[in-house]
């Protein structure tokens, strides 16, 4: 999975590409937890444009960065997100966390 | 008219990196009952959960076999089942229910509801020590001229 993060006055996006699973999720949390030390926003959006599948893995990925985010005093926000990732967060329930634009 | 019997068998290694294998093949061969592309997601997010289970609980501390067999039955059905030989599960109920995980924060305990809710049908069979199988099965609804 790659990532592309860009930081602007404290907002910080990052647009994920790739397949979302438990193979890819451990380093994605950890460079979306650097990227969050790094930009030390008050808002991170998520891309999911270019995420091309997602199980629950991706689930936790969320939930961590929901928390980290929180600790922060700040806000995620989930954006673009295709059918399929989109069916598997709901299915957890996920938009009572978390928005999803 | 029914589907032609058929079946395949794929066997290996408890690695994650065999975890979009998994879902590739599952893909491939449920192709023949003409699915639609939200079908298909349904099947490769099942398969997904099912594999990285075999991968990530059953055999947490070394690396073990898995065998995944996928079948068209009557009716228009796929049939997948994935068997480790890994640890087992010692509450099968527990297991099932939202939320429930013993894999920390890395995992999210949704596995088990999302195979259940993206298919038709889930059994999982599991004796501690010796091993786990999960069964579904899918019914593919045939589509007349292109159209369902
Ligand atoms: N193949 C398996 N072998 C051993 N334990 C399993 C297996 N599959 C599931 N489990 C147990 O069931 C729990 C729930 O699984 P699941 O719903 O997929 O959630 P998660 O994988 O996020 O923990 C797991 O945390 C684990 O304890
Ligand atoms: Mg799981």
């Amino acid at each position: 999975m790659k990532i592309a993060a860009i930081s602007n006055d404290r907002c910080l996006t990052v647009q994920l590409k790739g397949e979302l699973d438990h193979h890819s999720a451990k380093g994605l949390m950890s460079r979306l937890e650097q990227e969050i030390e790094i930009a030390l926003p008050l808002k991170m959006i998520l891309d999911f444009k270019d995420v091309t599948f997602m199980d629950s893995s991706g689930i936790a990925v969320v939930i961590r960065m929901r928390q980290r985010m929180r600790e922060l005093g700040g806000c995620l926000v989930l954006q673009k997100v295709n059918a399929q990732p989109r069916k598997v967060f709901e299915a957890a329930g996920i938009s009572r966390l978390v928005e999803i634009e | 008219m029914k589907r032609a019997e058929n079946y395949v068998t794929l066997e290996f290694l408890s690695r994650s990196s065999n975890e979009s294998f998994a879902r590739i093949a599952a893909s491939g061969f449920a192709a023949q009952l003409d699915p639609t592309l939200d079908e298909l997601g349904d099947i490769k997010t099942a398969v997904s959960e099912a594999v990285t289970n075999a991968i990530v609980h059953a055999y947490p501390e070394k690396l073990g076999k898995v065998v995944m067999k996928m079948k068209i039955l009557d009716n228009n059905e796929l049939e997948i089942s994935v068997r480790d030989w890994g640890c087992g599960i010692e509450n099968i109920e527990q297991a099932r229910e939202p939320l429930f995980t013993t894999g920390g924060g890395e995992r999210s305990g949704m596995g088990f509801t999302i195979m259940e809710s993206f298919m038709d049908r889930l059994y999982i069979k599991s004796v501690p020590g010796k091993g786990t199988m999960v069964t579904m099965r899918k019914r593919i609804a045939m589509r007349l001229n292109g159209k369902r």
